[in-house]
Formats: C-alpha cells, sequence, structure tokens
C-alpha cells in the first residue's frame, strides 16, 4: 500500500483558520490540552461533589435525596448541549469538507450518549424518593429518552458503514437532521405531557435554590464540560490514528509497522 | 420540470401497480398490528375508545417505517439509483418525485383504511374524521423523514432494523400530534391546534428531509 | 473537451491509484485498462461525477464537473456494471425511462429501431424479468443507439456477456460515435477492434 500524504482539500489552502483542522496539526495540540482538562474536570468535581454533599443544605421538602440534582442537571445540560456541537462540527464537515470535522462528531456522540444516559439513570434515582416511581413519563425525561436514541442512531449509523468517509458524512446528515428535530420533539413532548397529566414536580419549580447549591451545580458543571472535553479530544486521537495510520507523519511518530 | 416531475412519480407509481402484492402485504401489515392491541390489552370498550387513535398512529408509524425499503433499495439493487444521480433532471426533483409515489402508494392507502379501523374501536363519527385528517397530514411526513432515513441506510449492513432505529424517533412528533388531536378531540378540547402542529411539521419536513435525502444519496456512492 | 488532473481514489482505507491525468478531445477513445480491482470501475464512476476523487479534478469544457452536475449530465451517457434494467418493465419501457432520465423524449418508432438494432426486437414487450443476462446487457446498450446526440461515452465493460452478434453492433456504434466527434471511455478485457486510430490507454495497476 502506497503512503499517502492526505492532505484535506480545505487546508492545502493556507487558510490559518483551517490549519489546525489538519489532523496532523491538530494531534499533538490535542495531546497537550488533555491533561489539562482532565485534572480540571478531576478539581472540578471533587469540589463540586464537597460542596455538594457536605456545603450544601438539606432540602427540607425533599431530605438527602435531593442531593442526586447535583449530577442529574448538569448531565442533562451537557447531554443536549454536545448535541448541538456535534451536530455543528457534522455540519461543518459537510460543507467545509475538512478531515477533523467528522472525527470530531464521532468522538462526541459516545460522551454525549454517557451524559444522556446518567441523566436518565440519577432521574430515576430522584424519581423513586420523589415520586415514588422509578419512572415517570414526564417531559423532560421523555425527551431525554428520545434523545438517547438519537445518539445510539447516530452511533448504531456510523458503526455499520465500513467506509469511515462515509460514515462520517452519513451521520453528519443524521446529526443535522436531528438537531432540527431535536426542539420540535422537546416542544411536542412537553404539549404532550400537559395534556395527559396534571402538574408533576418538576426540577426548575424546586423552592428557590440556596447559593451554595448554585455554587455546587455550578461547580459540577464545569466538571462536566472538563470532562467532555478531554474524552472527546483522547477519543479523536485516537480516531485520527487508526484513520491515518498509513499516512506518513503518523508513521514517523513510530506508531505504524 | 412538472413535466418531468410526473414522469417520475408515474414511473414509481407504475413499478408499484406491478409489485401489487408489496402494498398490499404492508396494508394487511397495518390492519393486523392494530388488531393484535385488543387482544393483547382486553376489548374493554371504554379503554379501546381511548386508545384507539394511538394504536392505529402507531400502526401507521410501523408500516410506513417499513414499506421504507421500497423507496430507494432495488433502484440501488439494480444500478438505476446510479443513473438517477447522473440524470440530466435535477435530483432533488427525482427524490421529490419518488417520495410522492411512496405517499401515493403507502400513506394514502393507510389514511384511507383508517376510518374503516376506526369503527371497530367505535370511535365516534367526528374522531374518525379528525383521524384520517390527521393521518393524511401526519403520513407525507412519514414518506419525507423516512426518505431520509433509506437514503442514509443504502447498503449498510443490517439495513432494516438500523432504518427502524433511525427514523422512529424522528417520528415522534408525528405521533403526538396524530394521535392526540384525535384524543383532544375526544376530550371536547377541538383538534385544531394538534393538526395546525402537525402541518407546520409537514412544512418543515418539505424543506429539510429532500435536501438532506439527496446529500444522503450522494454520500451513499461516494 | 475533457480533463482530468492528477486523479486520486481510496475505498476505504487502500489508495486505488494516485496520480491519473488525462485529456480526451473530440472523436478521441480512451481505454482504461487493468487487473481486477485496480480500480477501472472507481475511475469511470469519478469521471462520470458519482463518486468524488480523493485528489484533483475533472473539467467539461474548462469547467469542474461537480458545478456542472445536471449541465455535465446531460452530455453524458454512463453504462456501468449494473444495468439499471427493472425486471418488472419491458426492454422498451426500460428504454423510455433512461431517455427521460437523460432529459431528452423518445419515440416508440425510435425505440424499436434501437432495439431492432441491438438485437431485441421480438422481445421488446416482454418483461425484463424473463430476459438472460446477456439480454439484459443488451437493453442497457440498446440506449447507445438513442444517443447520437449525446458526446461522451462512458462504458463499463460493454462487452462483457455479449454474444458475437451483438459484440459488433456495439463496436460499430462506438466507432460511429467517434466518427462523428463523439468521445467515449471505455474499459474492457476483451482485445476489440476499435477503428479509430485517436486512442488512448490507461493502465492501472
Amino acid at each position: 500500500m502506497k503512503a499517502t500524504t492526505l492532505e484535506a482539500h480545505a487546508d492545502g489552502r493556507g487558510n490559518a483558520l483551517l490549519r489546525f483542522a489538519a489532523p496532523q496539526a491538530f494531534f499533538p495540540l490535542a495531546g497537550k490540552m488533555i491533561p489539562w482538562f482532565a485534572a480540571l474536570a478531576v478539581v472540578f468535581a471533587v469540589g463540586g461533589l464537597y460542596v455538594s454533599f457536605f456545603v450544601a443544605p438539606t432540602d427540607f421538602q425533599q431530605g438527602e435525596s435531593y442531593r442526586v440534582i447535583f449530577i442529574h442537571v448538569p448531565a442533562a445540560w451537557m447531554s443536549m448541549f454536545l448535541y448541538v456541537v456535534m451536530a455543528a462540527w457534522a455540519a461543518f464537515g459537510l460543507i467545509l469538507n475538512t478531515r477533523l470535522s467528522g472525527m470530531m462528531a464521532s468522538a462526541i456522540a459516545p460522551t454525549g450518549a454517557l451524559f444522556t444516559f446518567i441523566a436518565l439513570w440519577t432521574g430515576a434515582l430522584w424519581g423513586k424518593p420523589t415520586w415514588g416511581t422509578w419512572w415517570v413519563w414526564d417531559a423532560r425525561l421523555t425527551s431525554e429518552l428520545i434523545l438517547l436514541f438519537l445518539y445510539l442512531g447516530f452511533i448504531a449509523l456510523t458503526t455499520a458503514i465500513d467506509d469511515p468517509r462515509r460514515a462520517e458524512r452519513a451521520g453528519a446528515v443524521l446529526a443535522i437532521v436531528g438537531v432540527i428535530n431535536v426542539p420540535i420533539i422537546y416542544f411536542s413532548v412537553k404539549w404532550w405531557n400537559t395534556l395527559h397529566q396534571g402538574a408533576s414536580v418538576s426540577l426548575t419549580k424546586a423552592p428557590s435554590m440556596a447559593a451554595t447549591m448554585l455554587a455546587g451545580m455550578f461547580l459540577m458543571a464545569l466538571a462536566a464540560w472538563m470532562y467532555s472535553f478531554a474524552a472527546a479530544l483522547w477519543r479523536v486521537r485516537s480516531i485520527i490514528l487508526e484513520r491515518e495510520r498509513d499516512a506518513l507523519w503518523v508513521r514517523e511518530r513510530g506508531g505504524g509497522a | 420540470m412538472l413535466r418531468a416531475l410526473r414522469s417520475i412519480v408515474a414511473r414509481d407509481l407504475r413499478l408499484s401497480l406491478r409489485r401489487r402484492g408489496d402494498v398490499l402485504n404492508h396494508l394487511v401489515f397495518f390492519v393486523i398490528v392494530v388488531t393484535l392491541f385488543p387482544l393483547g390489552v382486553g376489548p374493554e370498550p371504554n379503554l379501546m375508545r381511548i386508545m384507539a387513535p394511538g394504536i392505529v398512529w402507531v400502526a401507521a408509524l410501523l408500516a410506513a417505517m417499513l414499506s421504507l425499503q421500497r423507496l430507494f433499495a432495488s433502484d440501488y439493487a439494480d444500478g438505476t439509483l446510479e443513473q438517477m444521480l447522473i440524470s440530466a433532471q435535477p435530483l432533488g426533483l427525482i427524490v421529490v418525485g419518488k417520495i410522492v409515489a411512496h405517499w401515493l402508494m403507502s400513506g394514502l392507502p393507510l389514511t384511507l383504511l383508517a376510518p374503516v379501523l376506526g369503527l371497530q374501536f367505535d370511535l365516534p363519527q367526528q374522531a374518525l374524521g379528525v383521524l384520517t385528517l390527521s393521518l393524511l397530514i401526519g403520513t407525507p411526513v412519514l414518506s419525507l423523514i423516512g426518505a431520509v432515513g433509506a437514503a442514509l441506510t443504502l447498503g449498510v449492513r443490517g439495513e432494516g432494523v438500523l432504518l427502524a432505529l433511525l427514523v422512529l424517533p424522528l417520528y415522534i412528533p408525528v405521533l403526538i400530534f396524530g394521535a392526540g388531536g384525535v384524543a383532544a378531540m375526544a376530550n371536547g378540547l377541538g383538534a385544531g391546534p394538534h393538526l395546525s402542529l402537525l402541518g407546520a411539521f409537514l412544512a418543515i419536513s418539505c424543506v429539510v428531509a429532500p435536501w438532506a435525502a439527496c446529500v444522503a444519496l450522494r454520500v451513499a456512492y461516494d | 473537451m475533457l480533463e482530468a488532473r492528477d486523479l486520486a481514489c481510496e475505498r476505504g482505507d487502500v489508495r486505488l491509484f494516485a496520480g491519473v491525468s488525462f485529456a480526451l478531445a473530440a472523436g478521441e477513445l480512451l481505454l482504461v485498462q487493468g487487473p481486477n480491482g485496480s480500480g477501472k470501475t472507481s475511475l469511470l464512476r469519478l469521471v462520470a461525477g458519482l463518486s468524488r476523487p480523493a485528489a484533483g479534478d475533472i473539467r467539461w469544457t474548462g469547467e469542474d464537473i461537480r458545478k456542472l452536475r445536471e449541465n455535465y449530465a446531460r452530455e453524458l451517457l454512463f453504462v456501468g456494471h449494473a444495468n439499471a434494467v427493472k425486471d418488472e418493465f419491458s426492454a422498451d419501457e426500460n428504454l423510455a425511462v433512461a431517455r427521460e432520465l437523460a432529459g431528452r423524449k423518445s419515440t416508440p418508432l425510435e425505440r424499436a429501431d434501437a432495439l431492432e438494432r441491438i438485437g431485441l426486437a421480438a422481445r421488446a414487450r416482454l418483461p425484463a424479468r424473463y430476459l438472460s443476462q446477456g439480454q439484459k446487457r443488451r437493453v442497457a446498450l440498446a440506449r447507445l443507439c438513442l444517443a447520437a446526440d449525446t458526446p461522451l461515452w462512458i462504458l463499463d465493460e460493454p462487452f462483457a456477456a455479449l454474444d458475437a452478434r451483438a459484440l459488433a453492433t456495439v463496436v460499430a456504434l462506438v466507432d460511429e460515435h467517434l466518427a462523428r466527434g463523439g468521445m467515449a471511455i471505455l474499459t474492457t478485457h476483451q482485445e476489440v477492434a476499435i477503428a479509430t486510430r485517436l486512442r488512448h490507454v490507461i493502465a492501472l495497476d
């Protein structure tokens, strides 16, 4: 097999903005950033957990069980946000045809799915003591479940296609259609929910939060962000290596035989 | 332009008529799924009346989804699709034509059959009307969104299940607005808002889906 | 005028070929040769605009074919590996559909002549499902008889599965096309006697 130079169509034009869109330029940069993001994630998580579990006051209605929302809410935020980011990378890749964008989208998907799953799991944990049941067809929980389906669909599609370029581009189309659909789904589920059941306890309607609670939530959200950066970058590095194992720059690093 | 569109629709319709079995099979599938629910849940008339719109709509989603493989797969297999991709007609036009033909052979028959099934559940006449109307507005969305899924999964491993996995979550708003409209009617709320929202969703799909399906088809050959 | 510069093609991780360039002017023939799996079909699909090259570009009358899209497609006749013949349609209907996709009308008489020439007159109304492999191939190639006004022909293994008579017909069709100033690109395993001296050969390895 011949060694390939593998210049993307876009990065040969000397556009400074797109310089890091070339995998070989991005690879070392990502490698340098990962430890920082990982360390920050640990710091924020430790701080956030400490504040959430030891500093924040006990909720006088819900007791100690409410503390799960310190994980639940940031995870839910992150799950939705990551889908949008993923779709943005996908759209970027589809339009500009940069190699890195598609890889980023694929790298983000598992992290997004993970956060969606955490949000659902903790939602159930919170629901049991609060509502007396593991699952309620609450608008948020239901939308979150559908979001998980969308993530799983994206992952299933991209892994089912053997040709990585086609997989990325097909995934991109799906992510774009999905991201247009997400608000519609959310709205429709909310609409459906208000018609079908009366008032249910909702997270946002919880009594106004104490400042320490907010601080805990904020720290946990930051931790989730940092973790997402670290995980996505780490995954994108593996994807780059796998995809470009025959490229000269990878072999010069001693990666390939 | 319109002439070209008509000739594409006509071609696909003619093809469907030569494979009448396929079209009929999907209709029979639709009827069977609807029939399974009373058998599974119990024939309590009040419960059935409440569940009827949801049951009919879920069955319609499944039947429409199964028929999606007709849309591009056979043209992909025999090479017609590659001729379409490099056709002198714009690909968008061809895709729209195929979607229209698909709807005429799947969504429309389902819509026409639905009132009969509704009678089985003792739905009042007004609710029957709303159910049919909601299917009339909603089934084109199923063909539109479905076309994107069908194009994305062309020639992919485990095509059928994957298609379901991709398309069904995207169908959820149709299900909610469609079945919800009938339920709202039964509760005396009026189905207007639901049907308008369904119409809005149809409008959005008309813009986005053909474009996305075209891109997906080009990707499948790249 | 068709020009390809520095084409490269990748399938998955494998690079099939790189640095393929050629130019084709009116009346010229391009033969693409090479063993199985060397990328002949892939090259033809790139030139037809079905897939995009990993590197390089293809120009028709000086413009990128991906920009021209339908305007390029109108000038192009592509007969691929797959026949694009529907089992449910008769040879005549298949031909009519193919002409419509090419953006041109055809009369029943023209189609009858075309099928006559390719040796399918007796089976023109039969659903293609009852035709043999070679006969289906001939249905696909019948388009050549109607494509005198289409300057660029791209034919992938046009002579495979044909009997001696049909082969002679197709060779004659290509000859006529080149003689009236058309261009043709084809892959073949057989050595066939195409009269033109204006031929280029690309050998892929």
